[in-house]
C-alpha cells in the first residue's frame, strides 16, 4: 500500500517537471513532436528505475553513517556521504551508456531521432535529482524506492508527452511573434502546472 | 581585450543562458521562491562554472575526446562538492532551503554547456571570463525572478518586511500564486516575451 501510494504521489503531486522543474532543458528542447518525447521519456522512465535503486543500495551500504558496519564494528563512525554527489552521477553517467549502446544497436531510428539528447540524459537533473531526493527522503525499504522512481519517471513522461502535443497544435495557432517557441512553452508548462496543483493532497 | 569584455557582457542579455540558450532552467526556477537563496545559488553556480571552465581548458590537450563526459562530470562534481560543503559550513540556513539543487549544480545545463562549447576548445584566460560572465548572464535572471516573487509573495525582501502594514490593513493580500511553482514558469516566460520584443532577431520562426 505505501509504495503504491508512493508512486501515486510521485507521479501527480510531487511531479518531476512540474513540482520541481527537474529535467526542463529537455523537456523544453525535445518536445517539438509526440513520437521523439515518447522515447525520450520511455528512455528516462528506464534510466531512473535502473539507476534510483542502485544508488539507494550503494547510499544504504556504502555512504550513510555507519553504513559500513556491516563490514566491520570499528567502522560505525565513518561518514562518506560527502561523496554522494560524484558517486551518484557516475553510477549515473555508466548506465546512461549502456542504455545508449542498446538503443544504437536495436532502434537506429529512434537513436537517430534523440540524437545528442540521449548522452545528455547522463547530465538531465530528473536522474540525479531523483537520487538526491531518495537519499533525502530516506525511504523504508527497496520497493519504496523502485516505486517512487518508476512514478517519477511516468510523471516526467506524462509531462513530456503532453506539452508536446499541445506544441503540435500550437503550431497553428496566432501567437505573438516574440512569444513564439520558447516563451509561450514556458506559460503553457505553467498552466499545466497549475492543473497539477489540484492533484495535491491526494492519498490514497 | 575587448573581446575579453565581450566574453563578459554578452551573455547578460544577448546571449543569457536562460533566456536564450536554455541553459540552467531547472534550478533557475526552483530556487527562486525568496531574493536570498536565489542569490546564493546564482553565486554558487558562477563559482562552479569559472573553475570548471577554468581546469576544463587547462586539461582540453590532454582529455580523450570518447570519454569527455566523464571526465568533466568529475571535476564539476569536485566543485559542487566543495561549494555545498562550504555551503553547510557558513551558511547552513540557506543550504537547508537549497537543498538538492546544490547538488544538482553538477548537472545544471549551464556547466556542461558552456564545458562542451567553450572549454574545450579555447584558452583558460577566456574559458574563465566566460564562466564569469554566464554565471553573471544567470544570476541576473534569477535575481529578477526572485525579487517578485518575494516582493509579491511574501511582501518581504531578503527577509524583512518592505511593505507597510498600512497596505495590509487597507485590504492588501500577499498573492499565494507568487510562491507556487506554476508561477515561476509564468514569470520566466513573460521575461522571455519582453526580452524577445526588445531584440527581434532572437524571434524564433517555427
Amino acid at each position: 500500500m505505501d509504495a503504491l501510494n508512493i508512486f501515486i504521489k510521485s507521479v501527480f503531486v510531487e511531479n518531476m517537471i512540474f513540482a520541481f522543474f527537474l529535467g526542463m532543458c529537455s523537456y523544453l528542447a525535445i518536445s517539438k513532436t509526440v513520437k521523439t518525447s515518447m522515447g525520450l521519456g520511455l528512455a528516462v522512465v528506464f534510466v531512473l528505475i535502473v539507476t534510483v535503486p542502485v544508488n539507494y543500495l550503494i547510499d544504504r551500504y556504502l555512504l550513510q553513517k555507519g553504513a559500513l558496519t556491516w563490514l566491520s564494528n570499528s567502522f560505525a563512525e565513518i561518514d562518506l556521504s560527502f561523496l554522494s554527489f560524484i558517486i551518484f552521477i557516475a553510477v549515473v553517467a555508466g548506465i546512461v551508456q549502456l542504455v545508449e549502446m542498446f538503443v544504437e544497436r536495436y532502434s537506429p531510428s529512434l537513436y537517430s531521432q534523440l540524437g545528442i539528447f540521449l548522452p545528455l540524459i547522463a547530465v538531465n537533473c530528473a536522474i540525479l535529482g531523483c537520487s538526491l531526493f531518495m537519499q533525502k527522503r530516506d525511504y523504508g525499504n527497496i520497493g519504496e524506492v523502485f516505486s517512487f522512481a518508476f512514478g517519477s519517471g511516468i510523471g516526467w513522461l506524462l509531462a513530456i508527452v503532453g506539452i508536446a502535443a499541445i506544441r503540435e497544435r500550437l503550431k497553428y495557432s496566432n501567437i505573438p511573434p516574440a512569444l513564439k517557441g520558447l516563451g509561450i512553452a514556458f506559460i503553457i508548462t505553467g498552466l499545466m502546472a497549475m492543473a497539477f496543483q489540484s492533484f495535491s493532497g491526494i492519498k490514497l | 581585450m575587448a573581446n575579453n569584455k565581450k566574453l563578459i557582457t554578452m551573455p547578460f542579455s544577448k546571449e543569457n543562458p536562460i533566456i536564450v540558450q536554455v541553459l540552467g532552467i531547472c534550478s533557475c526556477l526552483a530556487v527562486t521562491v525568496k531574493l536570498q537563496p536565489a542569490v546564493v545559488m546564482a553565486l554558487s553556480v558562477t563559482v562552479v562554472v569559472m573553475m570548471s571552465n577554468l581546469f576544463i581548458s587547462l586539461l582540453r590537450n590532454t582529455i580523450p575526446p570518447r570519454i569527455r563526459i566523464i571526465v568533466q562530470l568529475v571535476v564539476v562534481a569536485l566543485f559542487v562538492i566543495l561549494v555545498d560543503q562550504f555551503l553547510k559550513a557558513f551558511a547552513y540556513d540557506v543550504s537547508k532551503q537549497l537543498s538538492v539543487y546544490v547538488g544538482l549544480i553538477i548537472t545544471n545545463c549551464i556547466v556542461m554547456g558552456r564545458l562542451e562549447a567553450f572549454a574545450m576548445s579555447n584558452k583558460p584566460l577566456p574559458s574563465l571570463l566566460d564562466g564569469l560572465g554566464n554565471g553573471l548572464g544567470y544570476g541576473i535572471i534569477l535575481v529578477v525572478v526572485g525579487f517578485i516573487r518575494e516582493l509579491f509573495g511574501f511582501g518581504t525582501l531578503w527577509n524583512m518586511r518592505v511593505l507597510p502594514d498600512s497596505f495590509y490593513k487597507a485590504g492588501y493580500e500577499n498573492n499565494g500564486l507568487m510562491v507556487m511553482p506554476a508561477m515561476a514558469l509564468i514569470l520566466v516566460g513573460i521575461i522571455i516575451w519582453v526580452h524577445r520584443n526588445k531584440n527581434k532577431d532572437l524571434i524564433e520562426n517555427e
